[in-house]
């Protein structure tokens, strides 16, 4: 089997259903302490999965992922960079993501102290609250490893600091042109607008990102939160949702099981 | 002699004695420092951004030049204080600076142009400043957004306020970034945050007050700074070891009553003598820790010595109707007992009481209540409230993970005009914005669902918010029992360290507020910390299924002096307090084991096990020690220090030594009609009024931000229908994601019957919690209810007697309804005194909470309207009754006493046949009747589905002998009611299963987007969906 590796550190708290979503794809998993792997950064060459899952490490103190992506920096630089190298695939999901901005897994899938954090992040909602909410995406890019383009999927968000900001218009259009935009905030017919179809902000609408490999993918919305189709907030009214069977989410754990495989 | 020994008590009580834990500072407004051992350098330096600096050197020297003391000679071991101030790049904008502008337009001052905010970081210690730069610009600063500046800014015109936290506060962001300067490899001695707001625009003196005390700061835990300041190094004094003994038995009554009353012990005479006699007898005095440890054990909050009392009830011409024998036990307690279910595993004997969720897991649920901490500071005491209740099921048999919160929280009006506050009263609109926060940023952080929760508004609790906190535990079944240590094994004191925070709360908790109490008990209030929690939770669990300890409990009220003396009160007990782990220095023995410092517990390990243990903690570098031993030779509690005894108790005295005295207790139910609302020919107004009223109006700004989803077990949402905005009635989730099982949570509250009439109103609330679980698709027979009381001072013979009749309620309820209590909690003193003398006690407030554990959650229904052509059915029978009703509250009526009386067996009949109904599904939605009664059900129904709903009166089953009026088929507040939704194509399957109910059919969805209800002369009500949908939502857009 395909081995995983959910990361997890004080404050961490979507590890387990996390790691429930990538056992349905077929995943072996493991939820390992930073501390962990701090102490044996080379543990992570066993994995070909890398998962940062949500939560709120170390308290979102100074600002959301903002420590554990400074222990990254400082302790796992090079483990990281070597994992990315290689032809392995990591999810960023909601602190995950924030985590990845800040220790430069993305945009550039570069983990590097001067240039992580400098030109792309995660800023406070424009409403300047935490928000739970479902939201609809379109699936824009055909570079990411974890997403089909052309679709529209539904996901929940529920964090505070999730805007998209990039630090200026040349980085979005760097971003544009190698289509590293797999995710936008749009509404059920596919339709951007403000909010809530944008719930925070984000600049472009952007939801989720990847790298230029398109193997390391963030995204604010929580895919291991809809993999049942109870877990929807209209599954009793919608026969469309009860008939799938599954949730929408479940799809970035099966693709990264058949990349891998 | 007799009153400096006092005088020394108090003082020591008060925590005033020992020294403080920093150097003592001036008046905080004084920007000059006092002298101390360590002078700080605060170094100005060149803003690290490349923006341009908003101010030049020269003034930045400025305004750094009183923040070093010219007098001052620097010292050889100065350890130097950096300040760093990020704030956001001007055309970035600031959500927060915005919210408190908006904030400050609330309060009506309308000058303030714009709000400009930045983080204060002050970095303590031997680093340079290179480093600093890169600290500042690598780590506290986002550097897309922000920019950090080394150094003191300008505040050029306008008014500055900065917000520093007192000394000995717990700063967890200052801890976290402490911890990552250290992992960037630079030797740092300590960090301290603040907060910094400019206010532009002409602000006077007087209004910069008032913004910094009620809006920015709250005095219990911060300063305010009118300048920059910079704080010193801190630094604690070392605790001389000095042993107090309290002389006692030699006091007569009054000085009895004086030591407990300014010992702050809330002990009465009846206790006070019993205490003396003990000593007496042992022919010794005690020290102050045994004096404390006994007020902490006795205290209402901890032990409920009220609800276990004795009871003479007599009505209002003083004839005796009744004497109970311990209240509690024949009420509560009796009903569980008799009803004897076979799925309850662990019943009012731990921290939560556990029932049987599938053949390998068991699920706990506990409620509490933190009133009185949240009165003074709503953000850090619903923090620590949702923290504390949080450890109730960690604490339950061998420790249970916390798979959902529920929050029920009571407020004064958020209307109130401020001059109609009480002095030493923070405003409703306050307290609910922090009590919000609070519940929010520790729930959130532990990752636990806030799934359930109800907001009542009452003025009566102003001065007195009401905060409850529910958790729900998962734990192997197994492990569901309660456990106790083993002689020999060791101590274990797991997770944050002690501090002098929360120290009194249990006694505090018990007394009344008055409106000193803000100053007197800001040392009660305790500050939490999410992350100290859950690092202990994760591995408490790895140690908890490595079979490494024998019990656990949590240390809460009472701290460890509750906590080790629960667990070692058949074993006595053997303490080191010189070796628990505290935050700072100074703290006295005493204060050591009576703090109530949040975010630990208690573990007893076999000795041969400490090792492993100690290495599961320190393994994610959570604190663990080892501070003693369970199991003496003569069973007693024996407190030492550095080798001293300086206490020993005799736990048979601590247990069971508190005396029962006979409660004399008052209650004649007078019957008071309510006055006939004017009979009108259009309600359309009135159920747009009612719909906007605070305890009917949507709570989606609360319950959006709580994260109600984390852990994946979500499958009723507390927010459903078309727009996924809808009431829905209780929540359901799969706390075991590979099961289809799930647990229904709901709760039932009615603070409007409490005062007309306390029997029927704990009625109410225990119907209206199950009618919630029968709406979502519960199971009846699989469900568990916990009580919850909060009343006024029940010294008092008539609150006395309410509290009995609501009490005895529940018994009768539990019997009827076959939902045995697992777990509760009372709250009583819930009073407030006034700086005039006057006393504002609360209205008696009896919440239900029920677990209910369904097969299935894929049969699991939701509140909207599903479908234009289904069928509406009222279920239960409506009567003439307004009492207590919110159409009489909102038409500005005085109500009677006469509220809808409960038909127990005429509801649980109807409800078993819904619940057999929605089993076999037949039922498309399903929505409770309660405030607001057919009209505002209806109207939720028909706006969380997007769709019309068309009703006729003359189908609602009138009560017997009754011919209720338009009004009360509209809005009357009977339980027993349901409206159900069913699809023409079940409507025969529907109406069999319902044959012996009292059953209207009311009416049918539409798809004219319109709720239209039909009286005996045509439409009361007329309006869109979007209108009643407006008016619900309208009020609470904060």
């Amino acid at each position: 089997m395909v081995k995983a590796l959910v990361l997890r550190a004080a404050g961490t708290n979507c590890d387990r259903e996390t790691m429930y979503a990538l056992e349905q794809a077929g995943f072996s998993v493991d939820r390992v302490h930073v501390f962990r792997l701090m102490e044996n950064p080379a543990a992570l060459k066993d994995y070909q999965f890398l998962v940062i899952p949500g939560g709120f490490s170390y308290g979102d103190d100074v600002a959301a992922g903002k420590i554990l992506a400074n222990q990254m920096l400082y302790r796992l630089g090079d483990a990281l960079n070597d994992f990315v190298a290689a032809d392995k695939l990591a999810l960023g999901i909601c602190n995950g993501f924030q985590v990845m901005i800040k220790a430069g897994l993305l945009p550039w899938g570069k983990v590097e102290p001067s240039s992580a954090g400098r030109d792309a992040t995660l800023a406070w909602n424009d409403n300047g609250r935490f928000e739970d909410r479902w939201v609809h995406m379109r699936t824009d890019s055909d570079r990411c490893v974890f997403l089909p383009k052309g679709q529209i999927i539904a996901l929940p968000i529920a964090h505070g600091e999730g805007k998209f900001v990039p630090r200026e218009p040349s980085i979005l259009d760097a971003l544009k042109a190698a289509d590293q935009i797999p995710l936008r905030y749009v509404d059920e017919a596919g339709r951007s607008g403000g909010y809530p179809i944008n719930p925070n902000g984000s600049t472009d609408d952007i939801a989720g990102l990847c790298d230029p490999t398109g193997r390391i993918m963030g995204l604010m919305p929580h895919p291991e939160r809809f993999i049942d189709p109870t877990q929807h907030p209209q599954w009793t009214r919608r026969q469309d949702v009860r008939d799938k069977g599954i949730g929408d989410g479940a799809v970035f754990f099966r693709r990264a099981a058949e990349y891998l495989s | 002699m007799l009153g400096r020994i006092i005088a020394k008590i108090k003082a020591l009580f008060a925590g005033k004695e020992a020294p403080p834990a920093v150097a003592p500072r001036k008046d905080v407004q004084s920007p000059t420092p006092v002298p101390q051992a360590r002078v700080q350098a605060t170094k100005p330096a060149a803003p690290v951004a490349a923006t341009p600096a908003p101010k030049d050197a020269k003034q930045q020297a400025a305004t750094v030049a009183p923040v070093q003391s010219p007098a001052e000679a620097p010292q050889v071991d100065a350890v130097p204080v950096y300040r760093v101030e990020v704030r956001s790049r001007a055309q970035v904008g600031d959500p927060h600076a915005a919210s408190v502008a908006h904030q400050i337009a609330e309060l009506g001052i309308d000058t303030v142009q714009s709000v400009n905010f930045a983080r204060l970081f002050f970095l303590i210690g031997e680093v340079s400043s290179a480093d600093v730069a890169r600290v500042a610009d690598q780590l506290l600063a986002d550097r897309v957004i922000e920019v950090a500046r080394v150094g003191t800014s300008d505040a050029g015109d306008a008014a500055l306020v900065e917000v520093h936290l007192k000394a000995g506060v717990m700063d967890p962001v200052a801890a976290s970034t402490e911890k990552a300067i250290r992992d960037m490899g630079l030797k740092i001695e300590a960090v301290r945050t603040a907060r910094r707001y400019e206010l532009a625009g002409p602000v006077s003196e007087a209004q910069r007050q008032a913004i910094a005390r009620s809006l920015l700061a709250n005095a219990v835990i911060e300063d305010v700074h009118f300048k920059a300041f910079t704080p010193p190094a801190v630094h604690g004094h070392r605790y001389t070891l000095e042993i107090v003994t309290v002389p006692i038995r030699d006091l007569d009554d009054v000085a009895l009553e004086k030591l407990s009353r300014e010992g702050h012990l809330f002990l009465n005479l009846t206790e006070m003598k019993a205490i003396q006699d003990h000593y007496r007898q042992a022919a010794r005095e005690p020290s102050d820790v045994e004096l404390e440890m006994i007020a902490q054990t006795w205290s209402e909050h901890c032990v409920h010595k009220t609800f276990r009392s004795d009871v003479e009830l007599k009505d209002a011409s003083g004839v005796t109707i009744e004497k109970i024998t311990n209240l509690i036990k024949s009420t509560i307690f009796g009903a569980t007992k008799e009803l004897n279910k076979p799925w309850c595993i662990s019943v009012f004997e731990d921290n939560a009481g556990v029932i049987e969720f599938d053949e390998e897991h068991a699920v706990c649920f506990k409620v509490e209540t933190h009133n009185h901490p949240s009165a003074i500071e709503p953000y850090g005491g619903a923090s620590t409230g949702i923290g504390g209740v949080l450890r109730d099921p960690m604490g339950t048999g061998l420790g249970s993970r916390p798979v959902a919160n529920t929050d029920i929280f009571c407020f004064g009006p958020p209307d109130l005009p401020a001059s109609d506050l009480p002095k030493g009263v923070l405003h409703p609109r306050r307290v609910m914005r922090g009590v919000v926060g609070g519940v929010r940023d520790y729930g959130n952080r532990m990752g636990v669902p806030t799934v359930n929760g109800a907001v009542y508004f009452d003025k009566r609790y102003m001065g007195n918010p009401l905060v409850f906190c529910g958790t729900v535990g998962l734990m192997p079944r197994s492990m569901g029992n309660k456990r106790r240590p083993a002689p020999g094994d060791a101590i274990v004191c797991v997770g944050g360290r002690t501090g002098r925070d929360g120290i009194h709360g249990a006694t505090f908790s018990s007394g009344e507020l008055t409106h000193s109490h803000e100053t007197e008990f800001s040392h009660a209030v305790q500050i939490g910390n999410a992350i100290t929690e859950k690092k202990m939770l994760d591995t408490i669990l790895q140690a908890r299924d490595a079979g490494l300890f024998t019990a656990i409990t949590d240390c809460g009220a009472g701290g460890l002096s509750s906590a080790v003396g629960e667990m070692g009160a058949e074993l006595g007990a053997e303490v080191h307090l010189d070796r628990v782990p505290l935050k700072y220095a100074g703290l006295s023995y005493s204060e050591i084991w009576i703090s109530e410092a949040q975010e630990r517990m208690v573990l007893s390990v076999p000795q041969e096990k400490v090792a492993a243990i100690l290495k599961v903690f320190a393994d994610e570098d959570v604190e663990a020690t080892v501070i003693g031993h369970f199991g003496t030779d003569d069973r007693t509690l024996r407190l030492q220090y550095q080798g001293q005894t300086v206490g020993e108790m005799e736990m048979d005295f601590l247990h069971e030594g508190c005396p029962r005295p006979t409660k004399p207790a008052v209650w004649e139910q007078v019957s008071r009609p309510s006055p006939a609302p004017p009979a009108r020919a259009n309600y359309t107004q009135v159920l747009k009024d009612i719909l906007a009223s605070p305890n009917v109006a949507s709570k989606e700004w609360i319950i959006r931000q709580y994260d109600h989803e984390v852990q994946g077990g979500s499958a009723v949402k507390p927010l459903v229908g078309v727009g996924e905005d809808g009431p829905g009635d209780a929540s359901v989730i799969r706390p075991v994601l590979s099961s289809r099982k799930g647990v229904a949570l709901s709760c039932g509250m009615n603070p409007c019957l409490g005062d007309l009439d306390p029997y029927a109103s704990a009625l109410h609330a225990v119907d209206e919690a199950l009618r919630n679980i029968v709406c979502v698709g519960g199971n009846l027979d699989r469900t568990a209810i916990l009580d919850n009381f909060c009343w006024g001072n029940c010294n008092k013979p008539d609150r006395m007697g309410s509290f009995v009749m609501a009490a005895k309620a529940c018994r009768d309820a539990a019997l009827t309804y076959g939902t045995p209590f697992v777990s509760g909690k009372d709250s009583l003193n819930n009073e407030f005194q006034t700086d005039q003398g006057q006393t504002i006690a609360i209205p008696p407030t009896l919440l239900i909470s029920a677990i209910s554990v369904i097969d299935d959650v894929g049969r699991c229904v939701t509140s909207d309207a599903k479908a234009a052509g289904n069928y509406l059915f009222l279920l239960g029978r409506t009567g003439e009754s307004l009492g207590g009703s919110h159409l009489l509250m909102t038409l500005g009526l005085t109500s009677g006493s006469d509220v809808p009386q409960v038909d127990m067996h005429a509801n649980l009949a109807v409800m078993r046949a819904l619940q057999k109904a929605i089993e076999a599904g037949v039922v498309a939605s399903c929505h409770d009747l309660s405030e607001g009664g057919l009209a505002v059900a209806a109207a939720e129904l028909a706006f969380s589905g997007g769709l019309g709903v068309d009703l006729d009166l003359a189908a609602v089953p009138p009560a017997a002998a009754t011919t209720p009026s338009t009004a009360a088929k509209l809005f009357a507040e009977d339980a027993g009611r349901f409206l159900v939704e069913v699809a023409p194509q079940k409507y025969d399957a529907f109406l069999r299963l319902v044959k012996d109910c009292p059953v209207g059919e009311v009416g049918r969805v539409s798809d004219t987007a319109r709720l239209i209800i039909k009286g005996a002369a045509g439409p009361v009500v007329d309006l869109t969906i979007a209108d009643a949908k407006a008016a619900w939502q309208g009020t609470f857009k904060w």
